[in-house]
C-alpha cells in the first residue's frame, strides 16, 4: 500500500532555536527543515530570527540572511532571485512556491515555515533530489521533431498557432506542481506528473511538430497520463500562474479525439 | 549514504539503471483512453438514468412481489433498470480499478485485487440483471 506515514528515519525530531540577532528592533521567526545526510540523525526544524530591517522582503532574502549571519551550514538552491530559474522552489507555509517571489509578509500567523518540496528524496536541508522529475521531462522528448527536411530559414508558424502555446511555454520546471500532486506522491515512478505533461501538451500543440501521434502514443498509458484525477493542486501551486490540469485535460481530449 | 538511500525516498533504486531508463521502463502500454472514455460515458448515462430509476424505486415502495412484477413487466421499465445496472456495474468496476491502481503498490496483490474487482462487478451485474429479467418475465 501507499505509505501515508513518514518512514521512521524521516520523522522530525526536535531542532535548535538560534539566538535572536543582537540589537535588532524588528525580527521575524523562521522555522526551517534541516537534515544532514552525514550525521545519521533524523530531520529537525530549526528556529531562527531574522532582522527584518537588514533583510529584503522575500522568503529567499530571509534564508540568505540566515545563511550569511546566523548559520552558514543552511543549504538551499537559489540562482536568479526573480522567479525565472525555478531553483528556489520549496514548501513555504504549507504551499509549494518559489522562495524568491513569496514575500514573508504574505505569510500570516507567526513563523515562516520552510520545508523542502514534499515527497521527494532530500539531498540536504531544503534541497530535494529531482533526478526522477528531470528524467520524466526528458522522456517526453521536449524538442521539435520533424521528418520534412529542415527549411533554409526557419520553421514557419502562424500567429494563431503560436498563441496556442501561451500558458505552456512559460513553465520553468521548478517542480512545485508535480510535488504538490497526491497522484504524483503515490505513483511518481510511473505517473509523469503535471510538469512533464504540461510540456508534453506544449509539444503536442506545436503546429511545427510532425510527431504528434508518436507523442500521444508515448502517453497512452493508465499510469503515465491517466493517474491525473484533476485534483488541481498543480494549478494552485504554480508560481507562474499556469494550469497544468487544463493542459492534461487537453491531452486526454486529443487521445479521445483520435479514437472516435 | 547515497541520495537514493536517503530518508523519505519513494523509490527503491538499488539498480544501476539510468533515471531515463527507469522512467521509460516497459514503455507505454497503449491503453488507458478506452477506460477513461467508458468511465465518462457510463457517468453521463448514470446521470440521465438516475431520474427514471428513482421514479421506479418510488413506485416499487410498499408493493408486494406481484405488484413489483407487474411494474417490472413493462418493457420500458425493465430496459431502464437493465441499462442502469449495466452502467453502474461498469462504472463501479472502472472506478474501483483506478483506486486500486492508485494505492496498491504490491504488484501481486494489485493483480489479485483487480481480478477480484472484475469478478465482483460481473457477479453483481449478472445477479441484478437475472433478477430483473426474472421479475419482468413474471416467473
Amino acid at each position: 500500500m501507499v505509505e501515508f506515514a513518514l518512514p521512521k528515519n524521516s520523522k522530525i525530531t526536535g531542532g535548535k532555536t538560534w539566538p535572536k540577532p543582537a540589537g535588532a528592533t524588528e525580527t521575524r521567526e523562521f522555522r526551517v527543515y534541516r537534515w544532514n545526510p552525514d550525521d545519521g540523525k533524523n530531520p529537525s526544524v530549526d528556529t531562527y530570527h531574522i532582522d527584518t530591517a537588514e533583510c529584503g522582503p522575500m522568503v529567499l532574502d530571509g534564508l540568505i540572511w540566515i545563511k550569511n549571519h546566523i548559520d552558514p551550514t543552511l543549504t538551499f538552491r537559489r540562482s536568479c532571485r526573480e522567479g525565472v530559474c525555478g531553483s528556489c522552489a520549496m514548501n513555504i507555509d504549507g504551499q509549494n512556491t518559489l522562495a524568491c517571489t513569496r514575500s514573508m509578509h504574505d505569510v500570516k500567523d507567526g513563523a515562516v515555515k520552510v520545508n523542502p518540496l514534499p515527497h521527494q528524496p532530500v539531498v540536504k536541508d531544503l534541497v530535494p533530489d529531482l533526478t526522477n522529475f528531470y528524467a520524466q521531462y526528458a522522456s517526453i522528448e521536449p524538442w521539435l521533431k520533424t521528418t520534412t527536411p529542415t527549411p533554409q530559414k526557419e520553421w514557419k508558424q502562424s500567429h494563431a498557432d503560436r498563441e496556442k502555446l501561451d500558458g505552456l511555454y512559460e513553465c520553468i520546471l521548478c517542480a512545485c506542481c508535480s510535488t504538490s500532486c497526491p497522484s504524483y506522491w503515490w505513483n511518481s515512478d510511473r505517473f509523469l506528473g503535471p510538469a512533464a505533461l504540461l510540456q508534453a501538451t506544449r509539444w503536442v500543440k506545436d503546429s511545427r511538430d510532425e510527431a504528434t501521434g508518436e507523442r500521444l502514443d508515448n502517453l497512452e498509458d493508465p499510469f503515465r497520463l491517466y493517474r491525473c484525477h484533476t485534483i488541481m493542486n498543480c494549478a494552485k501551486a504554480c508560481p507562474k500562474g499556469l494550469n497544468p490540469s487544463e493542459a492534461i485535460a487537453e491531452l486526454k481530449l486529443k487521445m479521445v479525439e483520435r479514437q472516435i | 549514504m547515497s541520495i537514493d538511500e536517503s530518508h523519505g525516498s519513494p523509490r527503491k533504486s538499488s539498480s544501476m539503471r539510468t533515471p531515463l531508463g527507469r522512467v521509460r521502463n516497459l514503455g507505454a502500454s497503449g491503453s488507458g483512453t478506452s477506460e477513461f472514455w467508458h468511465q465518462r460515458i457510463t457517468g453521463v448515462a448514470l446521470t440521465l438514468l438516475i431520474v427514471p430509476v428513482i421514479a421506479v424505486v418510488m413506485m416499487l415502495l410498499g408493493r408486494n412481489q406481484a405488484g413489483a412484477t407487474q411494474i417490472l413487466g413493462s418493457p420500458l421499465v425493465a430496459i431502464v433498470m437493465l441499462l442502469f445496472i449495466i452502467s453502474s456495474a461498469w462504472h463501479m468496476k472502472i472506478g474501483m480499478q483506478v483506486v486500486i491502481e492508485d494505492y496498491m503498490h504490491n504488484e501481486k496483490l494489485k493483480l489479485v485485487a483487480i481480478m477480484a474487482n472484475g469478478f465482483f462487478s460481473a457477479a453483481v451485474a449478472l445477479a441484478s440483471v437475472y433478477a430483473i429479467l426474472k421479475m419482468s418475465s413474471g416467473v
